[in-house]
């Protein structure tokens, strides 16, 4: 460190940029020969190629240092080191409430600790992540300037302390190792300076015709800032354009608005106050929706048997959690959701005709006994006459600024995102574009197939085409330029959540990579090279606060992670009088086959292709990872004898892809539902070749649904489902792990789920009873507990994503998933009951139960499980030999064995990524849950200095603490004063399979389901039978 | 009736006697001891050495590469823990117990047509534990530590836990494989001096010269040898009730249904006792016909074991029944019940019905005499036998781990061709040990052979003579 300090030393801290420009200039050339060296071996060989790489010595250095060698010294970013050192030291100034201060632009040596930087004590800073534009508030755990966990942001309504898979998975984005590191002309390395040069006049060509030929394409923007660097850069080339496609866009939401309400406007919805829930198609509880964790949030709350229970009615044409957690589901295909739309809107007295049904007569009974209190949701792949409908439906009940609210739109510019793409590949295939800047998109590989973009792009003739991302993607591919981006932990940006109100990103650790953020390169764009991301966003918010004290606003809005006051406040509109006229092809003929296309539940839109963690995460429905098969309904499979795995051809509009079939209980006959996001050519180790591609057949024109022909090919595809495709639908579970009865039951017999299995006496056993109360023998009186509530879980994975990271769970691979050695130490089970054509259907989520007497503990042969005597059964990972024999007496299966070397040793980015509290497990050993015994014992070592027992709530298992439905609670079961003690002692606690008598201290709190009556005896049959079971 | 065992025979079975007529004390030291020492060395001796010890060439790859990789290069996972490592394990040790019976109870009984197979059966007793041992040791997930499973005074505060069954499986098979080669021995110690005495070679002379510690034939030495060989055999005898049984708690202190039976100690060891008579006639059955030992090693001597394997596999049987009755009798909700159900129809049910064919239907046959008195049938019939043993510890262990309490965790297990090459190398392994022993041990034990002359039993001469008489005017 030595010589850096003396070479700082003359640094003012007050002055930008003084350094020694040929120190500065020499390091640069030895960054850009290492850099070289990676990018020389850019092509199909690419990631191999680094692999190998690594192993040389430049590059391990590079790695040690976490930056290239030069990297830290350079100027135009400030270091990790620099950054965490000012960070502190605003803190230090500031307090509790202050890690806002503008991080000084200048490096000086970390020779003094920061008073609240504890080594060993992870800070947490307000940021959000962005999902199809919507954003998400988070707070960031940073280890030493190291982002390693993301947690929601609690005071935010969007997340109320939650947060979803999508959030929690940025992170290994952030540090996936296979993200473009460099700009790239030509497949070579360039660097940063030489791209603004070389587009510096390129821009002044389009200057000179008014940006004539300049075309803009990105993702859907919620952020304010972006959102008005792209108006200024619109005025500075007036004849520019800009366009945005995603491809799982919401048009269909925007066009059922402009088709209700004259205008684009935002659907809000206020499940806290809504009795009665219709879904048309909507998976409003799967963490693609925006705005999801607060619904569900909402949704849960309204689940508790003992207070004024919800009821939720789902018509839908592909099975979702939202669906198998329905009182009544109704399975239709898609083209028929919208007959059921307008039957409704009849029998409610909107006018048309209503095709009469039990379920449609029962429901519209149920809306009209609860006018005002319930609501509909119309889903995003819903043609834009159901949306429309949904609005006249929900202003007929008198719904609106009660259960749903209308506010502006939270995307800057909401346009429809198809026609916009189709628009500039008119453009381009005309030959109109000069330059085309693709910021953070991906259309070679997800734009509509009929669109050709990536023929069109290429004969183009477009002088210039820049690819602004994360990854040298199928896209950067065909584009000369290309700009790696920062990611959202790295760069400053903001974001509107689903209310409208903005969050500010702020970065965690400076580039890795050196990425710039989209305000960096759009200010380069119109000549502003020097402009800093935060000097953007700052001067931005300056033009905007209204505070007077800009320094005390902008601090605490940092600190906070949101402006206060942006929510978009409600905004009276109403709909046209009248119903939305109908289409003549409506709905199709009942013998065709009906192809629906779905974002995948866990990789998106593919822009998760290499995240790890998101491609072994089974998905809700089907447990399935690391593919996206087509899934098909039981009727349908037992018509034409297709079985699971079968691979088949699917045609479609001339178009054709070869895909394997699945069948998924719940789906309607005659369909097909594919999976966008699979089958990347170019995403990085994980992704590439993973799953099959379906965007090659969605076309423009029908993008969510059409019609399709189904050839079976005489081949099977081996799909790595983590839950059996047997054992998902089993009628032959004989003990009931899974407890659920109707409303009616629950008040005639409350405990009825413990009385469906014998619980055995506390004395029968030859063993002395530990008495966890007794002082002499746990001395802190703490016995930790956990409770799941069966009722509020919708099966989201949030809790699987935040334990992988919480953990340093490694990603095992798909053909070791196949063999059935996935590592998640907590897992959702999802149980189907019922007619296969129309399940419900529980989830489970499964961690550690912590058995009091624990089977696994008396079989180790060397010790290495043990009980704590706060009740915890510890794992001893020196200690394992890897016998196995714990795994396989424990009733649960809740633990997970290294039979390889899993996890990663050699990445150095992954090394970053680790939660330094959890040991990393090597081969051999077996792991499994320990409730998070690290943030026990940091809240033990807190509570010992403050000389004050561990206060209820102050531990939060990283699983809980995701849970957007607060289905998991955590705490001292010794406290009878303790959330977790009182959900215990409810009559619906139950434990799964204590007659074993292991005692688990994770018990589960029975399923209360509130069926309407009206339908109750016809479809809830085979709940009955399961209650009677017992 | 006599009560010399040598013709203490049933009246049906005294057409064969246990060592055929026309033999003397110089025929059989010579005849048995000569294999060792005057055989020339054959081309198909080298040629099995050579090809068994190439199939333990394949069982050190195969373990190398475990130890290089991990044990993922198996078919385990989660729920089934354990595979072939165990079931071979199991089975291999099962297979060593009949070696033990042979020559610690039978003695005990003064059943002296033991006397023609002890050696025999000892030496596979030997090697089989071996074949076991090694499984324990290998399928841990971090080898080099499994000595941690002993008792070792140490600074590094690791203990045993001792109420882990497979922690008594570490004291059962080392104290069962310890036993076992002391008793064996000491067994071979007075054949060893003879060896010494015929060889003509000095080196040879020398190698069995130390071996022979020294043995003269002194009356002492044979007093001495009597009484330590009868406390050996008294020892020995527990054991062969009490490792199988420990290595049965291995599953019965589980709590996994198809494992927690209390049934399964007595059904183990019968179990063990039946697999390991018939690999002694598997290994018999073409020793005696290649070295022509078929005056040694009588068709009296299948017949018993015959009627041994028939016995154990009833109990075996009656195990394989009452479990399915325990599972009925806990009600067709019972997971027991559904265990069964599984067992009969699941996903694996092809080698469960195998097993009932081979260890229950196929050795039904032994009631037939001529069967039992036939080599080449018995041989088949105890290959059959030995692979239904097999696949009655696959079923055990597979099949009550794949599907268990919580269907969710329900899995398969398929054997990677690493477990294959691990279990046949254990297979090469033994063979190659039978191999060797043949061609360097006495394969039968000369003086305990020489015990069932005429002239070893002086004092009944006059009763022992009829009988004999009789077979040799048969004979001739």
């Amino acid at each position: 460190m030595a010589p850096e300090n003396t070479k700082r030393e003359d640094t003012c801290p007050g002055k930008k940029k003084t350094l020694d420009v040929q120190s500065l200039d020499a390091k640069a050339l030895d960054l850009a020969a290492v850099r070289e060296e990676i990018a020389s071996t850019s092509g199909p060989e690419y990631w191999r190629s680094l692999e190998e790489l690594a192993g040389s010595d430049e590059f391990r250095e590079m790695m040690h240092r976490e930056f290239p060698k030069g990297a830290s010294e350079w100027l135009d970013s400030f270091s990790r080191r620099g950054f965490l050192q000012t960070m502190g030291a605003s803190l230090a100034l500031a307090g509790m409430t202050a890690c806002t201060r503008q991080p000084l632009e200048q490096i000086v040596p970390y020779v003094r600790q920061p008073e609240d930087m504890i080594p060993g004590r992870p800070q947490f800073y307000a940021s959000a992540t962005t999902l199809g534009g919507y954003a998400s508030p988070v707070l960031v755990e940073s280890h030493m300037g190291r982002p390693t966990k993301i947690e929601g942001n609690p005071d935010h309504p969007a997340s109320l302390g939650a947060s979803d898979i999508f959030a929690q998975a940025s992170l290994l984005n952030m540090y996936d190792p296979d993200r473009s590191q460099t700009p790239v002309y030509l497949g070579e390395t360039r660097s940063w300076k030489n791209f603004v040069d070389q587009i510096r006049t390129r821009m002044a060509g389009q200057r000179a015709v008014e940006g004539e030929g300049f075309r803009l394409l990105t993702g859907p923007i919620s952020s304010p800032t972006l959102a008005n660097q792209i108006q200024a850069l619109l005025k500075m080339y007036p004849k520019a354009k800009w366009h945005q496609y995603s491809p799982l866009h919401r048009d269909n939401v925007l066009a059922g608005s402009m088709l209700a309400f004259g205008q684009a406007v935002e659907t809000q919805y206020r499940l806290e106050a809504a009795d009665v829930i219709l879904s048309l198609d909507a998976d409003f509880l799967s963490p693609s929706f925006p705005g999801s964790a607060r619904y569900t949030h909402d949704y849960a709350a309204r689940r508790n048997p003992d207070a004024a229970m919800n009821r939720l009615y789902v018509v839908e044409s592909v099975p979702s959690p939202t669906g198998v957690k329905a009182e009544h589901r109704l399975s239709l295909r898609a083209s028929e959701v919208e007959g059921f739309a307008r039957s409704l809107a009849a029998s409610l007295g909107l006018g048309g005709n209503a095709a009469d049904s039990h379920f449609l007569r029962a429901v519209a009974d149920d809306f009209k006994a609860h006018a005002g209190s319930c609501v509909v949701i119309a889903g995003e792949q819903q043609s834009p006459e159901v949306h429309a409908l949904a609005h006249a439906i929900n202003a007929h009940l008198g719904n609106v600024g009660k259960t749903v609210v209308y506010t502006d739109t939270v995307l800057a510019n909401p346009v429809d995102q198809t026609a916009s793409l189709r628009d500039l590949t008119q453009d381009l295939r005309e030959k109109k574009v000069d330059v085309l800047v693709i910021l953070d998109a991906n259309p070679v590989y997800d734009a509509p197939a009929d669109l050709n973009f990536a023929d069109v792009v290429l004969n183009s003739g477009a002088g210039l085409r820049l690819h602004y991302g994360l990854h040298q993607n199928e896209t950067a591919e065909l584009c000369q330029w290309h700009v790696n981006a920062a990611h959202s932990l790295e760069a400053w940006s903001d974001g509107r959540t689903y209310d409208g109100s903005v969050c500010i990103i702020q970065p965690l650790i400076a580039p890795l990579y050196d990425g710039k953020s989209a305000h960096e390169l759009v200010a380069a764009l119109m000549g502003q090279s020097t402009l800093t991301g935060h000097d953007i966003l700052r001067s931005y918010w300056q033009g905007q606060a209204k505070s007077s004290d800009f320094e005390t606003w902008w601090r605490k809005t940092v600190h906070d992670g949101f402006v206060a006051g942006t929510a978009h406040p409600a905004k009276a509109v109403t709909p046209k009088a009248g119903l939305p006229p109908l289409k003549a092809a409506a709905a199709a003929d009942a013998s065709t086959i009906e192809v629906s296309f779905r974002g995948d539940p866990a990789i998106y839109d593919g822009s998760f292709a290499n995240n790890g963690w998101m491609q072994e995460l089974p998905k809700p429905m089907s447990k399935m990872t690391w593919d996206n098969p087509a899934w098909i309904g039981p009727a349908y499979a037992a018509r034409t004898g297709l079985k699971s795995e079968d691979m088949v051809t699917l045609e479609i509009a001339g178009r054709s892809v070869q895909v394997p079939v699945w069948i998924q209980a719940g789906h309607p006959d005659n369909a097909i539902t594919v999976f966008l996001g699979y089958g990347r050519r170019r995403v990085g180790r994980v992704g590439n070749g993973a799953g099959f591609n379906l965007y090659a057949v969605r076309s423009s024109d029908a993008p969510w649904r059409t019609t399709a022909k189904i050839t079976p090919l005489a081949q099977t595809y081996k799909l790595a489902s983590t839950q059996g495709y047997q054992t998902i639908e089993t009628a032959t579970i004989t003990r009931p792990v899974i407890r659920e009865g109707s409303l009616a039951e629950y008040k005639k017999k409350p405990n009825f789920a413990q009385e469906m299995e014998e619980t055995p006496e506390r004395n029968v056993t030859l063993y002395p009873n530990v008495d966890y109360s007794d002082p002499n023998y746990n001395k802190l009186g703490y016995a930790w507990g956990m409770t799941v509530d069966l009722g509020a879980c919708v099966g989201c994975n949030a809790c699987m994503i935040a334990c992988h990271s919480e953990n340093n769970i490694p990603v095992v691979g798909k053909p070791q998933v196949v063999v059935g050695r996935h590592m998640h130490w907590i897992r959702v089970d999802a149980y189907y009951q019922g007619d296969r054509d129309n399940p419900s259907a529980s989830f489970q989520p499964v961690p550690c139960m912590q058995c009091e007497n624990a089977p696994c503990e008396l079989v180790c042969p060397v010790g290495a499980t043990v009980h704590s005597s706060e009740g915890l059964n510890d794992m001893v990972y020196n200690r394992c030999i890897g016998t196995r024999y714990c795994s396989n007496n424990c009733p649960y299966k809740v633990r997970r064995f290294n039979f390889l070397l899993f996890q990663d040793w050699e990445t150095p980015q992954f090394k970053m990524m680790r939660n330094p509290d959890v040991s990393i497990r090597s081969r051999g050993v077996m792991e499994k849950c320990t409730y998070c015994v690290q943030r026990i014992t940091v809240a033990r070592i807190d509570s010992e200095r403050e000389e004050r027992a561990i206060r209820d709530g102050e531990i939060q298992t990283a699983c809980q603490q995701a849970c957007p439905s607060n289905a998991i609670v955590f705490g001292n079961v010794n406290d009878p004063q303790s959330k977790v003690s009182k959900l215990k002692a409810q009559a619906r606690n139950y434990s799964m399979l204590a007659e074993l008598n292991t005692r688990p201290r994770t018990t589960y709190l029975a399923e209360v389901r509130n069926p309407n009556p009206q339908l109750e005896s016809a479809e809830h049959a085979g709940v009955d039978s399961a209650v009677e079971q017992g | 009736m006599s009560t010399d065992p040598t013709i203490a025979l049933a009246e049906e079975d005294r057409e064969i006697p246990v060592l055929e007529p026309g033999h003397d004390m110089a025929s059989v030291t010579a005849k048995i001891s000569d294999i060792v020492l005057e055989r020339p060395l054959s081309i198909a001796w080298v040629a099995g050495v050579m090809f068994c010890s190439g199939i333990v060439l394949m069982l050190g790859t195969a373990v190398t590469y475990l130890f290089f990789k991990g044990t993922g290069i198996w078919g385990i996972n989660i729920p089934v823990g354990w595979g072939f490592a165990i079931v071979n394990f199991v089975w291999w040790i099962g297979i060593g117990h009949a070696g033990t019976l042979i020559s610690a109870i039978l003695h005990l009984l003064r059943q002296s047509w033991r006397n023609s197979i002890n050696r025999f059966a000892e030496a596979m007793t030997l090697f089989a534990v071996m074949c076991a041992g090694l499984f324990p040791l290998i399928h841990t997930g971090r080898p080099w530590l499994a000595y941690w499973m002993f008792p070792i005074p140490n600074t590094m505060s690791y203990w045993p836990q001792f109420r882990s069954p497979l922690l008594w499986d570490v004291f059962a098979v080392s104290t069962y494989g310890t036993i076992s080669l002391v008793f064996w021995y000491t067994g071979l110690i007075p054949d060893l001096a003879t060896l010494r005495d015929r060889a003509s070679n000095k080196y040879i002379r020398l190698i069995y010269g130390a071996l022979a510690m020294g043995w003269r034939g002194e009356a002492r030495h044979w007093e001495r040898y009597e009484s330590a060989y009868l406390l050996l055999a008294g020892l020995s005898t527990p054991l062969v009730l009490s490792v199988h049984t420990v290595v049965s708690f291995d599953f019965a202190i589980s709590i996994m249904p198809g494992w927690h039976t209390t049934v399964f100690p007595p059904y183990f060891v019968a179990g063990a006792i039946y697999s390991g008579f018939a690999m002694v006639l598997i290994l018999v059955i073409p020793v005696r016909a290649v070295y022509n030992l078929r005056d040694m090693i009588t068709e009296k001597h299948l017949d018993i074991a015959a009627k041994v394997m028939l016995a154990t596999g009833l109990i075996v049987a009656y195990g394989y029944i009452l479990e399915i009755y325990m599972a009925w009798y806990a009600g067709p909700k019972s997971i027991d019940w559904f265990t069964v159900h599984n067992r009969f129809f699941g996903p694996y049910a092809g080698p469960y019905w195998m097993l009932w064919v081979c260890n229950i239907i196929t050795p039904q046959v032994l009631w037939i005499k001529s069967i039992r008195r036939s080599p080449v049938l018995l041989f088949l019939i105890s290959l059959v036998v030995l692979g239904g043993m097999w696949l009655e510890r696959f079923v055990i262990i597979i099949l009550s781990l794949h599907r268990d309490f919580v269907p969710s965790s329900w899995g398969m297990y398929y054997p990677t061709k690493w477990d294959w090459m691990t279990y046949i190398g254990t297979l090469g392994l033994f063979t190659t040990m039978i191999f060797l022993f043949c061609r360097v041990l006495p394969m039968i034990s000369i003086f305990e052979i020489r015990m069932l002359l005429p002239e070893s039993h002086v004092k009944h001469a006059a009763e022992s003579h009829a009988p004999a008489a009789q077979l040799e005017g048969k004979h001739l």
